[in-house]
């Protein structure tokens, strides 16, 4: 048996509320293999982002571990980069000066100044920014600001990216650019990418491997689809191809049939919702 | 920005000139005017009404000073405090005149110079309570500012000292005077006194009462750094300086600065 690069074994995660314990994760088994692009999905509240976070090392396991590259993860560390939904600049530093705290961070040894230099912008040219190296985050548009946030995670040369959620919050069109970008970068960089996603085409356009989460409480793993398509992959050829059809209907099955959210608009909604957002206030707490 | 250095070295001082013209025409003069037309507007406005109004109050010390007055009173003040500076000044000069013909008499002798002992006027007055605010305000800032950086950084610490924040925020530099003045000549005993006990009774009196706003605003500004940015720096693994420098400080300077202009209001008013 190979040994596996990222490797998470019987996570459990539980988080304490007024009420009690609150399981959020129970018993997640995983095992990735270098350069593998897996995306987590699965209905909101499910603990995509959790596992993200004990991943990350933001968030500590109650049990269960994560080793990477034979080390266990116990903090957050440059890297394990993660590519936050909403960018996550520093709004007073310029895109250069936001890649550049993170590249100063990690290569101040390892790098002298000019190279440091060569670095960032050699990373703000991956993501087609270097144009706009001396603006703010404010004075570009989100999607721009997601592809600088992308730079500054892979100009920390990562064994993992962790991306949550990258495109969520970015119009269709934009999304569809952005999604084209990591493609291309991804086939040249070859990284490990944990990648959390709502979106079904977006997982199976992009990923070698999808984990279909189960719904929470006490999420786990429900099904791990492994996706065989050949790259570069092309959305518009992609659209009718018949694999990639039936991927995606098994991904939906998933979603919509075998773990379908009972959140109808009816009476139950407020029983419903009110365990939703007490669920992620918990979450939100945890992460702060 | 590019096009904007192009175009003023292109045609040089002649586009400067034009600039400056444009200054004068239109839009722009329409814009300045407002910026100055509009508050001279309220200004006199509000000095018709004074004027108007104040020989209407009538209290049993005659009737309310209106702004002629008070204007005439103002430059009697500007009066006294020329006389004062000029014999002040005839006093240095007769001393210099008189330690001159001693010393020529006999070059050996011990001539002394006394500085001159006039009370201060009320302009000397309002010169050194501006110093004694803005002194205390600054020990204020030095102070309030990195501990409400530690306080917002630390719930548990936060928890601990935010009752006494509570309670002492509210005590009048009337409280505090006494108790100022008591400890300061207590414990500030010298034969050569940097500062004068008084200015320093008075400027550790503003910085207490002054430090609560800058405290308590840096401490809510710290805490309420954006967790995502949080987590940036905690995946950068940031050290502690570079956390605050770069990342606490710069997200707090709003809220410093709401802190800080309450707290000058406060020791203005101290």
């Amino acid at each position: 048996m190979t040994k596996s690069h990222l490797e998470l074994t019987g996570v459990e995660m539980a988080f304490d509320t007024p009420k009690g314990s609150f399981v959020a994760l129970d018993n997640i088994n995983l095992k990735i293999k270098k350069g593998e692009f897996v995306s987590l999905i699965g209905h909101s509240g499910c603990g995509k982002s959790t596992v993200l976070s004990i991943v990350a090392g933001l968030l500590q396991a109650t049990k269960g571990g994560c080793i990477l590259d034979g080390h266990e993860i116990n903090s957050p560390g440059p890297e394990r980069a993660v590519v936050f939904q909403n960018h996550a600049l520093m709004p007073w530093l310029t895109v250069y000066e936001n890649v550049e705290l993170a590249v100063q961070q990690v290569f101040r040894k390892s790098m002298t100044k000019q190279e440091r230099q060569n670095w960032v912008h050699h990373n703000l040219e991956l993501v087609n920014m270097a144009h706009a190296a001396n603006k703010r985050p404010g004075e570009i548009s989100g999607g721009m600001a997601q592809r600088v946030g992308i730079a500054r995670a892979l100009a920390m040369k990562p064994s993992v990216l962790l991306m949550d959620e990258p495109f969520g919050a970015l119009d269709a069109l934009t999304r569809a650019h952005l999604q084209d970008s990591l493609m291309d970068i991804q086939q040249d960089l070859k990284n490990t990418v944990i990648m959390i996603t709502h979106d079904v085409d977006e997982a199976v356009l992009l990923s070698d491997r999808i984990i279909m989460m189960t719904n929470g409480p006490a999420a786990a793993v429900g099904e791990d689809l492994y996706i065989d398509l050949e790259r570069p992959r092309n959305r518009v050829t992609l659209a009718d191809d018949p694999t990639y059809v039936h991927y995606r209907q098994e991904v939906l099955k998933f979603l919509y049939e075998k773990q379908r959210k009972l959140e109808s608009i009816t009476p139950r909604r407020n029983n419903q919702a009110t365990d939703a957002s007490m669920k992620k206030d918990t979450a939100l707490k945890a992460k702060v | 920005m590019s096009t904007l250095t192009n175009s003023s070295s292109g045609t040089g001082i002649l586009g400067w000139l034009k600039a400056l013209a444009d200054r004068f025409t239109g839009a722009e003069l329409a814009q300045t005017g407002k910026q100055l037309l509009l508050p001279m507007v309220g200004i006199l406005i509000f000095l018709g009404f004074w004027h108007l109004a104040a020989p209407q109050v009538n209290t049993s010390l005659g009737t309310f000073p209106g702004p002629v007055q008070v204007w005439e009173q103002s430059g009697q003040l500007w009066q006294e405090h020329a006389d004062q500076r000029e014999r002040a000044d005839k006093f240095v000069t007769m001393q210099e005149a008189r330690n001159a013909r001693i010393l020529a008499d006999n070059p050996d002798a011990d001539v002394r110079i006394r500085g001159y002992l006039g009370a201060p006027t009320f302009l000397d007055q309002v010169v050194t309570s501006l110093v004694t605010v803005m002194a205390g305000f600054l020990l204020a800032t030095a102070i309030a500012v990195p501990l409400g950086i530690v306080l917002g950084l630390n719930h548990y610490l936060q928890a601990a000292v935010n009752p006494l924040i509570q309670i002492f925020k509210p005590v009048s530099p009337l409280a505090w005077l006494p108790l100022v003045t008591m400890v300061v000549s207590a414990t500030y005993v010298s034969d050569d006194p940097m500062f004068e006990k008084s200015f320093l009774t008075s400027m550790i009196t503003v910085t207490l009462c002054s430090l609560w706003p800058t405290l308590i605003n840096t401490g809510v500004g710290v805490a309420a750094v954006n967790p995502d940015l949080l987590n940036v720096s905690r995946v950068l693994q940031l050290s502690f300086w570079t956390h605050v420098r770069k990342v606490v400080l710069p997200s707090s300077v709003p809220m410093i600065f709401t802190g800080l202009r309450v707290s000058l209001g406060i020791a203005g008013w101290c």
